[in-house]
């Protein structure tokens, strides 16, 4: 599902790589864990793979397609398929939770008796069932970002990527975040989540990776946050 | 393309600048007005010197009972034989395309026709007080004239001559003033429109930085994104036109017919010719905002 072959990234102006000689292939349904102190490429990995930054050297494949061979104006039906969550929710302050959510649909051009039947669902599925109508500012720190899960899932996207979305959120209401990004992840969807949070990781036991300095120093599967040096 | 999503983007965007919006309208508004009036002078003064193009340009009067210059005081009204010999005179003169005689009966009641606004000057006036005249049309009315004139000013009944192109000299001079301050003016307006539209998406695109990068974000088009911003701008601008035709009406009917009241010849500019002026004040308007919008959304606009 996502490949990257030696991929180096270089920000101008800074002469130590955010990414040197990456190598990781995701496969298709897996879930797994970035992890790694700040600056060592988490977020940059992720941007990769959205296209939003382009690689120095080397390869990107997701789902099949290389990112290099990806013309401008087919980038936006790429990001269909691939759903973000991010660590400050990102939701619209003057939309409630049901226009957040279906305002993903109406922006890619979906008709309003779908945006109808699907959003209520997916608002469900993230436990918020009953909150249609509340704003942001009304809501939880978690709900908040059960919201933009939803607003992420909403299309089915074939990859959910989670740039540390339990950072700004309490430890007992993460763990009713990665219930549902667990979910998610059962319904075959692929997730690829940057952390910080070595609660998290460790009661998982997913695959994890960590970055650091830019370079890859563990690829684990069913690993633990910290390595025991 | 949901068309319901666009609109309802369209009329928060508008809404939210409207200061701006409405400052756009009305500079848009003043400035397509200002053109338009300025083309209408320019058709106003082609009309009417297309219509005066194949008119006499020399008419040449002659002695009556009451004429007062001094050669007729002396001589007498002109009489039969002379104006037989002025007319064949004219007629064989090269320079003279056509020339045609114009009795004081006929001189009389065009005089009535064309004073028919004043019924006291047509009261004071009898037939016998209108002369007779030549109407002549010379074949290169700019050099002609001097040679045509200087042959029969003086002659045998012959009260004065008269330069009919300059008649109209200062009022085409008056409408070319005036079309050119107009035009001066509508262009330097035209350079506040462009500006203020380019302000107006500007800010508009900052104020919707959130909306537009989530929309990148979960794979909205970039024509998706644009759109509403290319729309604000063309919209506002089109307001400002059905503004601008407005006054053009106004300014037809107002000020370039109750000037044409002072001529007798019709002249003035039709129906067509408005619909024309405000069709091409349409498209320069059109153009404008929806040119420096695009031009405007690809630099501030991240796509």
């Amino acid at each position: 599902m996502i490949n990257f072959d030696n991929v180096t990234k270089v920000y101008p102006n800074q002469s130590r790589p955010a990414l040197e000689n990456v190598n990781i292939s995701v496969a298709k349904g897996e879930f797994v864990f970035l992890v790694g102190p700040s600056g060592s490429g988490k977020s940059t990995f992720l941007r990769l793979v959205l296209k939003e930054e382009r690689p120095s050297e080397g390869r990107i494949h997701v789902a099949g397609r290389d990112l290099a061979r990806l013309t401008n104006w087919k980038v936006p039906y790429l990001r269909r398929r691939i759903g973000c969550v991010f660590q400050d929710f990102r939701l619209l302050p003057n939309k409630s939770v049901y226009q957040n959510v279906a305002f993903a649909l109406e922006v890619i051009g979906k008709h309003r008796r779908f945006i109808r039947k699907v959003v209520p669902e997916v608002i469900d599925l993230v436990g918020l069932e009953g909150k249609h109508d509340r704003m942001p500012d009304e809501l939880s720190g978690g709900e908040q970002q059960r919201v933009a899960m939803a607003r992420a899932f909403v299309n089915r996207p074939m990859i959910l990527l989670a740039d540390e979305p339990t950072g700004n959120i309490d430890p007992a209401t993460s763990i009713g975040i990665m219930k549902v990004l667990d979910r998610i992840n059962r319904t075959g969807t692929t997730v690829v989540m940057a952390t910080h949070d070595a609660a998290i990781v460790d009661s998982m036991r997913k695959r994890v990776v960590e970055l650091e300095y830019g370079k890859v120093v563990r690829d684990q599967s069913r690993g633990v946050y910290g390595q025991a040096y | 393309m949901r068309s319901q999503f666009v609109l309802q983007e369209i009329w928060i965007g508008l809404r939210r600048n409207l200061t701006m919006t409405m400052a756009l309208i009305v500079v848009v508004a003043i400035s397509l007005s200002l053109l338009g009036t300025g083309l209408l002078f320019v058709k106003q003064v082609d009309r009417t010197r297309t219509y005066w193009q194949g008119k006499v340009e020399m008419s040449i009067y002659l002695c009556i009972k009451t004429s007062p210059e001094p050669q007729c005081q002396l001589n007498g009204p002109a009489t039969a034989a002379e104006r037989a010999q002025l007319h064949a005179q004219l007629a064989s003169m090269p320079q003279v395309q056509t020339v045609y005689y114009v009795s004081q009966q006929q001189a009389y009641s065009e005089f009535r026709q064309y004073f028919s606004n004043e019924p006291a000057l047509v009261q004071d006036t009898q037939e016998g007080d209108i002369p007779d005249s030549f109407e002549v049309k010379l074949r290169n009315p700019e050099a002609d004239y001097k040679i045509v004139a200087s042959a029969v000013t003086g002659a045998a009944g012959v009260e004065t001559v008269v330069d009919e192109m300059t008649i109209l000299d200062k009022f085409y001079r008056l409408l070319d003033g005036a079309r050119n301050a107009v035009v001066i003016i509508a262009l330097i307006l035209i350079v506040a429109a462009v500006l203020l539209v380019a302000n107006t998406i500007r800010l508009s695109a900052f104020n919707r930085r959130r909306e537009t990068a989530i929309m990148r974000l979960v794979g909205a088009s970039n024509f998706y994104i644009q759109l509403p911003f290319l729309l604000e701008g063309t919209i506002a601008g089109l307001i400002g036109w059905a503004i601008a035709a407005g006054l053009l009406i106004a300014v037809k009917s107002l000020m370039l017919d109750s000037l044409g009241q002072y001529f007798t010849f019709n002249v003035g500019l039709s129906v067509s010719d408005l619909i024309e002026v405000i069709l091409f004040t349409m498209i320069v308007g059109v153009l404008l905002c929806g040119v420096t919008s695009f031009l405007t959304l690809r630099r501030y606009l991240r796509i």
